[in-house]
């Protein structure tokens, strides 16, 4: 019975306890040989120092752990650093470089498939062609990764953070830049990306491709190239998000498409070339949010039906709504308007004649984009008065019936 | 000398001088005062104003003392100008005003002695906006007379002068003719005319009709009264 | 010349009418900084009125000054003073006292509320050099008016709709040919018609320096290559210039002819 116990603990001590070290000077000096001889349980710890490593196999639930921020550097060769097919394992503490580019394989620092019930946090990635390639793993987490890329153009480029066929994962404050896309989803259900910043990709900020019942909330979107994109999902939540200065020809805060039963609410769109551009999306619900000086605030590109904007502010854009029909199936009610020049008598702060958000140069600028030089002129001035007085281009039951005197929660 | 040939000048389709000849002081002759009459609309202003090349003729040839005036403007350093209208920038000073033609015109000027005679002291320091018509004529005239100048052109000078300021224009002019000056003038004021003119031009139809002295119209037309020797010269005319 | 110039703006300085445009320019700058504070946005604002207004007050400044000073200006004429010369410096008088009721009418509240300090420094200077150039060049168009209309009425009317074919009618007339030929591209045309008209070619500059040329797609990335080059804002500044150039030499040529 005794002894029965000694071997008893002796097996646990020897099966979860051990814990490797790996550096210049010590008996192991890679980590390869490291993951090749730590068992399932162990801690790999990576002391200070440049490991110029590639193909990295873990296959086991090992955690590893860089102390002091080890460098691996991948040489720019066509190789991930970490190729993971593990459960129960942790990465942690790393500084990645030169991760190769390569125009006919994915490539990435850390490079996860069919894993389940992990965490990657605090690593640094530079100039690596993928920062993380993710597929058929769930129940992840990445956390408090900075990935920054060097991207000069669409095709020599890659993603932050690439997930495919994914379920049930948390990507959260990570901070991503320089990549074609920052964050990437591609079938992905259940998963939420939240307090992430993701600045100056050349593609998008978020791209996010069938994947539903996702939500993401309390992210930066900045400076990306085209915005953010969200495409052929359902049941998202999109909140307190801020989307802002996505400027350029084809650029835009937040673009959905075939978006259904969606809600967003209490996210800023400011100096977006569009804020949301939004094409064949129905049931969503928009509500709290601030549009502040967008060329265009709200852009239909296709049909949209039932969708429902309340409580919004819509603030010195130059376009409060370009509309695509003449067909109006979507409601506007009680929004601030900074153009809205009527009047509220009874001082209950709801304006007493409606406002209407689309203007006929808007009109005419769908018709005919080029028009559009004539942004600002005396003219188009004139023709938008005439029209707001006697509607005829505009659809007339499109407008706000209780517009608001006041702005809602007003930013600082 | 003044030598005005063959001077044509339409506006539009009215014709307004045709031709037009006229010598004034040939060479060697003293100064003197030419009084410039005709019916309204007969060119006399036109005829001025070609002279000071405020209107360009369409076809003729004008020379003072031989040389050729047409498009150019050095000439009227030596030419004095009093306009019909004395209308000046409002929100000028008098003395602003008086600077700013001395200015313009680099030369000699006796602008004290006009001031004085014209009493135009308390007005000095006063915006042109702001003065009477007869004051502003005074002004005009000061302008007109403090530069010495061969040739003086005056457009109805005696328009809104009180009978003083009247007395003093006729001495001044007088002055200068003393000092050998061409005097031109234009006006309705037969009297004033009939005092003052050695010579009288008579403009019909763009062209000159008459010219001579005082006397010799009288006599030409057997009238005693120059009014009346300058209506029957119209009458003839329409006869 | 400075003689004559030196005169008219000392008289203009005096007008009544300069202090009003002085003070409205004044109290727009700091309405529009006191309201919102926001140095950008108060540069759109001013934009939107410096192109209609400028323009506007140019012409009927100069139609102004030139009937009510016919008189004096004959006077000047009389005088031993190249004709060319007293025009000239009339014409500068007047576009010199315009502009320095816009630059200091605008610029000492933007100084005052720290112009130095912003960003909006160059979108400000580009804002006052653009009206100060609409200044020279619409008192140059109503000199030209009011030298081949003697009627004043006749004159002011013209002046008005001279303005108005420029500010309004013209990009009515733009906006349908761009509607009607639709299918065709557009933008080499855009830029042309941009060309000839000194206040849509202004207002494309501002527009463009605020960057709004993202909103206009296509076109906006041709206008933005045009006028984004130093070429570009070279060669628009140069059709600025030869608006103010080439309505100059018509005054020279009118006044060869011309009889008072």
């Amino acid at each position: 019975m005794r002894i029965f116990f000694i071997i008893f603990v002796f097996f646990n001590f020897s099966a979860y306890a051990t814990s490797i070290e790996v550096c210049a000077t010590c008996p192991i000096k890679t980590i390869k040989e490291a993951t090749a001889i730590a068992k399932d349980g162990d801690t790999i710890f990576v002391k200070k120092g440049v490991y110029l490593e590639t193909k990295i196999d873990v296959s086991k639930a090992i955690h590893i752990i860089g102390i002091d921020n080890p460098i691996i550097d991948g040489e720019n060769k066509q190789e991930s650093i970490f190729a993971v097919k593990a459960d129960d394992f942790s990465i942690s503490g790393f500084h990645f470089k030169n991760v190769g580019m390569s125009y006919t394989k994915e490539i990435a620092a850390v490079f996860i498939s069919h894993s389940t019930n992990f965490i990657v946090k605090n690593n640094k990635m530079d100039n690596v062609f993928y920062g993380f390639i993710l597929q058929r793993a769930k129940y992840g987490i990445l956390k408090n990764n900075i990935i920054i890329g060097h991207a000069i153009d669409e095709t020599s480029s890659g993603n932050g953070v690439h997930i495919w066929k994914c379920k049930n994962l948390r990507i959260e404050e990570n901070t991503i830049t320089g990549m074609r896309d920052g964050i990437y989803l591609e079938f992905v259900d259940k998963s939420s990306v939240s307090n992430n910043t993701s600045e100056d990709n050349i593609r998008y900020g978020l791209h996010y491709m069938f994947s539903n019942n996702c939500k993401y909330n309390n992210n930066e979107f900045k400076h990306n190239g085209a915005g953010v994109a969200v495409m052929y999902s359902k049941f998202i939540k999109m909140h307190h998000n801020t989307f802002h200065y996505n400027w350029g020809t084809a650029s835009y805060g937040l673009l959905l498409k075939e978006i259904n039963d969606a809600d967003i609410y209490d996210n800023i769109f400011e100096q977006n070339t569009i804020g949301i551009n939004i094409d064949g999306c129905n049931r969503i619900n928009y509500k709290n949010n601030h549009f502040i000086r967008n060329g265009w605030a709200l852009k239909f590109t296709g049909g949209c039906y039932t969708n429902i904007f309340e409580f919004n502010n819509f603030l010195h854009n130059a376009f409060d709504l370009s509309y695509n029909s003449k067909l109006n199936d979507n409601k506007f009610e009680a929004n601030y308007w900074s153009e809205y020049t009527g009047y509220d008598i009874d001082k209950n702060g709801i304006g007493d004649v409606p406002f209407r958000p689309v203007k006929l140069f808007s009109y005419v600028v769908n018709k005919t984009p080029e028009t559009l030089v004539l942004l600002r002129s005396l003219f188009v001035d004139i023709i938008n008065f005439s029209e707001k007085v006697s509607p005829v281009f505009t659809p007339d039951n499109l407008m706000d019936e209780k517009p608001l005197m006041k702005p809602i929660n007003p930013l600082e | 000398m003044i030598e005005i040939k063959n001077l044509h000048k339409k506006f539009g389709k009215l014709i307004v001088l045709d031709g037009l000849d006229l010598t004034i002081n040939p060479e060697g002759s003293e100064g003197g005062i030419f009084a410039i009459l005709g019916p309204n609309g007969s060119g006399k202003t036109t005829l001025i104003k070609c002279l000071l090349g405020m209107v360009i003729p369409n076809k003729g040839e004008i020379s003072i003392d031989g040389t050729s005036v047409l498009k150019k403007w050095e000439y009227r350093n030596n030419l004095n100008y009093l306009p019909q209208i004395a209308n000046f920038p409002p929100n000028l000073t008098v003395i602003e005003l008086l600077k700013m033609v001395k200015n313009l015109r680099p030369k000699a000027s006796n602008e004290q002695e006009l001031i004085d005679l014209f009493s135009l002291y308390p007005f000095l320091k006063k915006k042109l906006g702001n003065l009477s018509g007869g004051t502003k004529q005074k002004v005009n005239l000061v302008l007109t007379f403090m530069f010495d100048s061969e040739l003086i052109i005056l457009d109805e000078p005696t328009t809104g002068l009180d009978p003083i300021a009247l007395i003093h224009l006729k001495e001044l002019i007088q002055q200068e003719k003393a000092k050998g000056k061409t005097i031109l003038i234009t006006t309705h004021i037969m009297s004033f005319v009939d005092e003052m003119a050695d010579e009288i031009v008579f403009l019909l139809d763009g062209k000159i009709y008459f010219k001579g002295s005082v006397a010799q119209l009288k006599e030409q037309t057997n009238q005693s009264n120059l009014e009346h020797a300058i209506a029957n010269l119209m009458t003839k005319q329409h006869a | 010349m400075l003689k004559i110039l030196k005169y008219s703006i000392y008289d203009l300085l005096r007008s009544r009418w300069s202090y009003v445009y002085f003070i409205f320019y004044l109290a727009l700058g700091f309405v529009l900084l006191f309201l919102n504070n926001d140095m950008n946005k108060a540069v759109i604002t001013l934009m939107n009125i410096i192109i209609v207004l400028t323009p506007l007050i140019g012409t009927i400044f100069g139609v102004m000054y030139y009937y009510n000073s016919k008189e004096f200006t004959e006077l000047l004429l009389a005088q031993p003073i190249k004709r060319s010369k007293i025009f000239m410096g009339q014409y500068l008088g007047i576009s010199l006292s315009l502009t320095l009721s816009l630059v200091l009418g605008l610029g000492i509240p933007f100084l005052l509320y720290g112009l130095f300090r912003s960003a909006a420094i160059f979108d400000f200077s580009l804002l006052i050099l653009v009206g100060s150039f609409l200044n020279f060049i619409f008192v140059a168009l109503a000199y030209n008016i009011a030298l081949s209309t003697e009627n004043k009425i006749k004159g002011f009317g013209y002046a008005i709709l001279i303005w108005l074919f420029l500010a309004v009618i013209y990009d009515g007339l733009f906006m349908i040919s761009l509607m009607t030929f639709n299918e065709y591209p557009l933008d080499k045309f855009s830029l042309v018609a941009t060309m000839f008209n000194p206040i849509d070619l202004s207002r494309i500059l501002i527009l463009l320096k605020l960057d709004i040329s993202a909103l206009l797609g296509y076109t906006g990335a041709v206008f933005k290559d045009f006028f984004g080059t130093t070429k570009g804002a070279f060669l628009s500044f140069l059709v600025l210039c030869l608006w103010v150039i080439l309505p100059l030499l018509r005054i020279k040529m009118k006044l060869r002819k011309k009889d008072f």
